[in-house]
């Protein structure tokens, strides 16, 4: 069956759901992901006391 | 000699005949944009060559052929590939690399050692641009779905993410039997990106808009958190897609060797050797995939165009919601780093400081760029891994 034969509107808009549940998804983990990185960066950055206390 | 008169009768009185001559101008024309503009050289090589080796008329390169009387070669009437009395070499690769995907995943691992995140960790909020740039794959899945099947409808819109194991993980576990239009388009594009991506990104930022400064605050990373950061993306990942675990995960692996500091010649290693070794084995094991008449049809053309489209998308996307977020902010952001969301490393982040330059020689965008772009390499296979939650 060739590509023309096979146009379908209903799958277009039966794959509009995967595309916005796919974006909101990608945008919900990266969100979790920045938080991490944030907060592990706020966990493991170096304090100035210690370098302070290393020196002294 | 009776065997060359043979094949090249076979050549002229057979019904595709001409399909395997053009085959092989498409491998020569590959060899040559590998070798003469050095467009992904380490794939479409190997992927040139190989598809004039499958092209030629019963190649031994793919096994025994199995034809019937007017000299038609046999295909399996259910998966459509061709059936063969003995595999040759390249069938067994791919039966042994692609059709269970272990050759990307291992490649994946080269790629994770060959990426410094320091940039996204020094700036964590530019990952948010690589989340939008993904929106090229979503959209070109929906517009794909018009004409193919919905599995088949997101391997091509996996086209998007830029990334050429992704795309052959994804089209490979949903059984698309689109797979070489799909790699070629992928890793086409990708060497495609200085050329793709300069109009799209003028077509929608203003001047004034390209010239807006990101002066750069590095910060100091913690080898903690360089440590901890591939453990965490893939937990996170694999909590949301499970699917992607393997994707994310192998990627991951390979960054892990690269920060842990105590395994520096496994890293070197999984960088250059092991990474060199599977991509010479990727491409020509995709070329035993691009047998004339599977390959020239015109659905592949069509695959081509659509894969341009989310290309093009991708880019829109990043810079849309740039400017988007520039609505909001007090500090601006250059709108044009979102186009580096877009998983083609480092070609994408490169593209985008020299526009900026092009605009301000005062203006480096380079470590935001290159940040965002590394944030797509993240948002890309994760976006891979959902698309096979959703359809595989």
């Amino acid at each position: 069956m060739s590509i023309f034969e096979n146009i379908s509107w209903d799958r277009f808009f039966n794959s509009l759901q995967y595309m916005w549940q796919g974006m909101l998804c990608i945008f919900i983990v990266i969100a979790v992901i920045i938080v991490s990185i944030m907060l592990l960066g706020n966990l493991t950055a170096k304090k100035p006391k210690d370098d302070l206390e290393k020196n002294q | 000699m009776e065997i060359l008169i043979e094949s090249i009768e076979w050549l002229f009185t057979n019904e595709n005949g001409w399909k395997y001559v053009v085959m092989w101008a498409i491998g020569g024309l590959l060899i040559y944009l590998a070798i003469k503009k050095e467009m992904e050289p380490t794939l479409l090589l190997p992927l040139g060559f190989g598809t004039i080796m499958v092209n030629l008329p019963f190649s031994g390169a793919l096994g025994e052929f199995i034809v019937d009387g007017a000299g038609n070669i046999l295909r399996d009437p259910v998966t459509g590939g061709i059936l063969f009395e003995e595999e040759g070499a390249l069938t067994t690769l791919f039966n042994a690399g692609i059709a269970n995907e272990l050759f990307p995943l291992i490649l994946f691992i080269g790629i994770g050692a060959m990426i410094d995140f320091g940039p996204v960790l020094s700036n964590p909020k530019l990952m948010i641009f690589g989340a939008a740039a993904q929106f090229g794959i979503f959209m070109t899945m929906s517009l794909a779905a018009i004409f193919f099947d919905l599995p088949d409808a997101a391997s091509i819109g996996i086209i998007g993410a830029a990334d050429g194991p992704t795309a052959i993980v994804v089209a490979n576990k949903l059984k698309s039997q689109y797979l070489p239009a799909i790699m070629v388009a992928a890793y086409s594009y990708m060497a495609l990106v200085p050329i793709i991506q300069p109009p799209v990104i003028k077509l929608l930022t203003t001047k004034k808009e390209r010239m807006i400064r990101m002066p750069y605050k590095g910060k100091e990373i913690s080898k903690t958190t360089r440590i901890l950061f591939p453990i965490i993306i893939t937990i996170v990942a694999g909590l949301v897609a499970p699917s992607s675990v393997a994707l994310v995960g192998f990627l991951m692996f390979g960054n892990l060797i690269r920060e842990c500091g105590v395994l520096d010649s496994l890293s070197e290693t999984a960088q250059k050797v092991l990474a060199n070794l599977v991509t010479i084995f990727l491409g020509l094991t995709i070329a035993s995939q691009m047998e004339a008449t599977a390959f020239l049809k015109w659905e592949t053309l069509l695959i081509l165009g659509l894969g341009l489209f989310a290309f093009i998308f991708d880019t829109a996307g990043g810079v849309l919601f740039a400017k988007l977020l520039n609505l909001f902010l007090k500090e601006k952001i250059n709108p044009m780093i979102g186009a580096a969301g877009i998983s083609a490393f480092p070609m994408s982040g490169r593209v985008v400081h020299k526009m900026g330059l092009a605009e301000d020689p005062q203006n480096f965008l380079l470590m935001h760029s290159i940040g965002v772009n590394v944030s797509g390499q993240i948002a890309s296979v994760i976006a891979g891994g959902l698309i096979l939650s959703f359809f595989a």
